[in-house]
């Protein structure tokens, strides 16, 4: 017998005792907990995003559709960087206002060389109010998952209101399973030294939210 | 305690899986015990995430249904467990990866190692696993002339430092700053970028130093080896739930990543995260979400790994899964809030548990692992004063004092048993094992007021969320039995009433 049929022989004698139970998952679990926490309006929502996500230390800022590329070039030049990682899809006009030099996301790039990049910008898939997180599914307008997780700068923009959902179970409905998914709340952390959280480890040191209305 | 031995840098011995390098828990304990410095930074970490966490869980108005929806899913799950097994295989390699079953840790390693070999590589960066520790897969490359970098910063202090880990979630608690400090300034360079000049033990600094450290290894990696916190039958996606960034390197920069993941990690549908996502980062770092949870279903065209690996793990869970009583173990998120609020875990550490799984938990997962034949394991489900507070809190619901008693009874008597797949009658443990190691337990207990007098009160003030029988589908798991009561007022109580609370010095 290969790994598999044993496993499965030992999965089927340990459960010899148990009753028979042919209901439709469905049915088999109880579901009474809510679907989301909070009843508040699409701009109440707006709100609640951005009190999340700077309780976890990212750089939340709001802007109109119009603003949106002046305050990329401030925030781009305000930290000194150089180069942005630049996915395929993404809105050349958001970059209108800033000669910072764009670096494309390419499959041949090495992660070394991703390196070297100061900063990236991203949109993404859609944004969870109650906890405060952005979640990016490798969509044109964001990139491969790898291009938001080596520079130590990431801006992500998020359309608002409707990027926003309230809640996780609202998330996972909109989500595609199949897509490579990264759930971002906050900046990289640990809490690894006497459980106390401190921002900054691996990924991005800095998360600057842009939450982009009309 | 400083558990650090003098020897040569390379792969430590971060977890050893044979229990019988381990003295019996409560001999364990009583060094424990002693040291001031393990005690409060236990208590220090420990104290500090209870708060948080009832925080964290205070936000949610709905959370007994979330925990009670939890426990359906897994309890459904474990019931269905062949059927939802060649689920996983099926969607898992239409996704594009590659499915491999383990019966135990050593055909485990084995077919790590052979993949890894295959790729012609010689180091592998790893992201935190309780599975791979628990098999004992570093060692194993090691002795195949791999070397396992580990990349979770507790997990790189415990490597450095040639220690045992000894939280689920945060493997260094044992260490305070100034140890950390010192670890990373004589130990980093042997194993690639030294730590900077000067480096202090501010946290934020110490944090830095490994970001360091750690670039280097993740940017060249070819290789990449995780667990996983969920696999989704449904889609054969993988979840894992991390927060420093580590495990989106290891599984977003090799060309290959192999997940090593116990076959109890199986959740039926995509809607089931729903209820996790909700409850694991609550119960385990007190937050709404943890910074970073990565969602892959094999592999992606151009973006991260271009082979992927599951490895299905048993080694002992399917002997867990025979047991009517002992089987709600498997329900485990591994959130390790049971270790937080468990008086004896706060005060003989996790190492005294000799095994990757400590606190609650661990008293009853290894020994059901890893069955009762070793003194440590016969020991364990003596590891508690029975409070109950580790059931309060977890969110799956695992009543792991019934769990408790019930292993205490096997070892005590003896009776039907599963191992290694087979069943077996085990005969009641000799006077020189089981019956010392009660003995020492309740003499190191009873020493002790305050472990019991915290840790009795509690579960007795929480009655109410102690149910006769699992009300619902969850029933036909318990049916048959009662769970046991507790009592109105504990006995600490009434010897205080009765007594007039003379006892000796705490
Ligand atoms: S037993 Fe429960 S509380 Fe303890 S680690 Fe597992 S899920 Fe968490």
């Amino acid at each position: 017998m290969n790994g598999k049929e044993r496993i499965l022989a030992r999965v089927r004698r340990a459960l010899a005792d148990v009753p028979r139970d042919d209901r439709p998952y469905a049915q088999a679990v109880r579901r009474d907990y809510l679907r989301q926490h909070d009843e508040r309006g699409a701009e109440d929502l707006v709100d609640l995003l951005a009190e999340n996500l700077a309780d976890y230390r990212a750089v939340v800022h709001r802007c109109g559709a119009g603003e949106l590329p002046g305050l990329i070039a401030h925030l781009l030049g305000e930290r000194g960087a150089k180069s942005v990682l630049v996915p395929p899809g993404l809105d050349e006009t958001w970059l209108a206002d800033t000669d910072v030099r764009r670096v494309a996301d390419r499959p041949e790039s090495t992660p070394h060389e991703l390196d070297r990049v100061d900063s990236v910008l991203t949109g993404c898939a859609l944004a969870v109010a109650e906890t405060g997180t952005i979640v990016l599914d490798g969509s044109p307008d964001q990139g491969r998952r790898r291009i938001s997780l080596i520079p130590d700068h990431h801006i992500c923009v998020v359309r608002v209101p409707d990027q926003v959902v309230p809640s996780v179970p609202q998330a996972l409905e909109r989500l595609v399973p199949g897509r490579p998914l990264t759930w971002i709340s906050g900046p990289s952390a640990t809490s690894d030294i006497e459980l106390d959280r401190v921002e900054g480890v691996h990924g991005p040191r800095t998360l600057e939210v842009v939450l982009m209305s009309g | 305690m400083s558990t650090t031995r003098p020897g040569t840098p390379g792969p430590p011995p971060s977890s050893r899986p044979d229990p019988p390098d381990f003295p019996a828990f409560p001999r364990a304990a009583h060094q424990a015990v002693r040291d001031r410095t393990l005690r409060g930074n236990l208590r220090h970490a420990t104290h500090t995430i209870r708060a948080k966490r009832a925080k964290a869980v205070a936000e949610v108005s709905d959370w007994a249904a979330l925990r009670e929806a939890g426990k359906q899913i897994k309890d459904h799950t474990l019931r269905h467990l062949d059927r939802y097994l060649e689920q996983v295989e099926e969607t898992v390699t239409a996704a594009g990866g590659t499915v491999h079953w383990a019966v135990d840790a050593e055909e485990a390693n084995r077919i790590v190692a052979d993949l890894v070999k295959e790729t012609g590589q010689r180091e592998v960066v790893k992201v935190k696993s309780m599975a791979t520790q628990e098999i004992g897969l570093n060692e194993a490359l090691e002795a195949e002339g791999i070397r396992a970098y580990e990349t979770d910063l507790a997990e790189l202090i415990v490597q450095l430092g040639k220690d045992r880990p000894s939280h689920i979630l945060v493997p260094a608690i044992h260490r305070n700053r100034g140890e950390i400090r010192d670890i990373f300034r004589s130990e980093m360079g042997k194993w690639g970028r030294p730590a900077p000049e000067g480096l202090t033990d501010r946290p934020a600094e110490l944090a830095e130093a490994a970001r360091l450290h750690l670039r280097e290894k993740f940017l060249r990696a070819k290789v990449g080896i995780s667990g996983a916190n969920f696999v989704v039958a449904e889609t054969g996606t993988l979840v894992v739930v991390e927060s420093e960034g580590n495990g989106r390197m290891c599984l977003t920069l090799p060309e290959t990543l192999i997940s090593v993941v116990g076959i109890e990690k199986i959740v039926p549908t995509w809607r089931d995260l729903e209820v996790f996502l909700q409850t694991l980062p609550r119960s385990s770092t007190a937050e709404r979400m943890n910074p970073y949870t990565s969602m892959w279903t094999g592999t992606t065209d151009g973006d991260g790994p271009s082979a992927f690996h599951l490895v299905l793990l048993d080694n002992g869970r399917t002997d867990t899964l025979a047991d009517e009583v002992g089987r709600q173990a498997l329900r485990c998120i591994r959130c390790s809030a049971c270790l937080n609020v468990c008086p004896v875990y706060e005060r003989a550490g996790g190492h005294a548990y000799g095994s990757v799984y400590p606190g609650p938990i661990g008293a009853i997962l290894s020994p059901q692992l890893r069955g009762t034949a070793s003194e440590i394991d016969a020991s364990l489900p003596y590891a508690s004063s029975l409070c109950g507070a580790c059931y309060e809190v977890c969110p799956v619901a695992i009543d792991i004092p019934e769990v408790l008693v019930h292993l205490r009874e096997r070892v005590a008597q003896g009776g039907p048993a599963t191992r290694g797949g087979n069943k077996v009658v085990l005969r009641p443990a000799k006077g020189h094992t089981a019956e010392r190691a009660v003995m020492r337990a309740a003499r190191w207990a009873l020493a002790r007021p305050g472990v019991l007098r915290g840790g009795q009160r509690f579960v007795s003030r929480t009655r109410r969320f102690h149910p006769r029988s699992l009300p619902g589908p969850g029933r036909a798991w318990t049916g048959t039995r009662d769970l046991p009561a507790v009592p109105a007022e504990p006995f600490r109580d009434w010897w205080q009433r009765t007594h007039g609370g003379k006892e000796g010095p705490r």
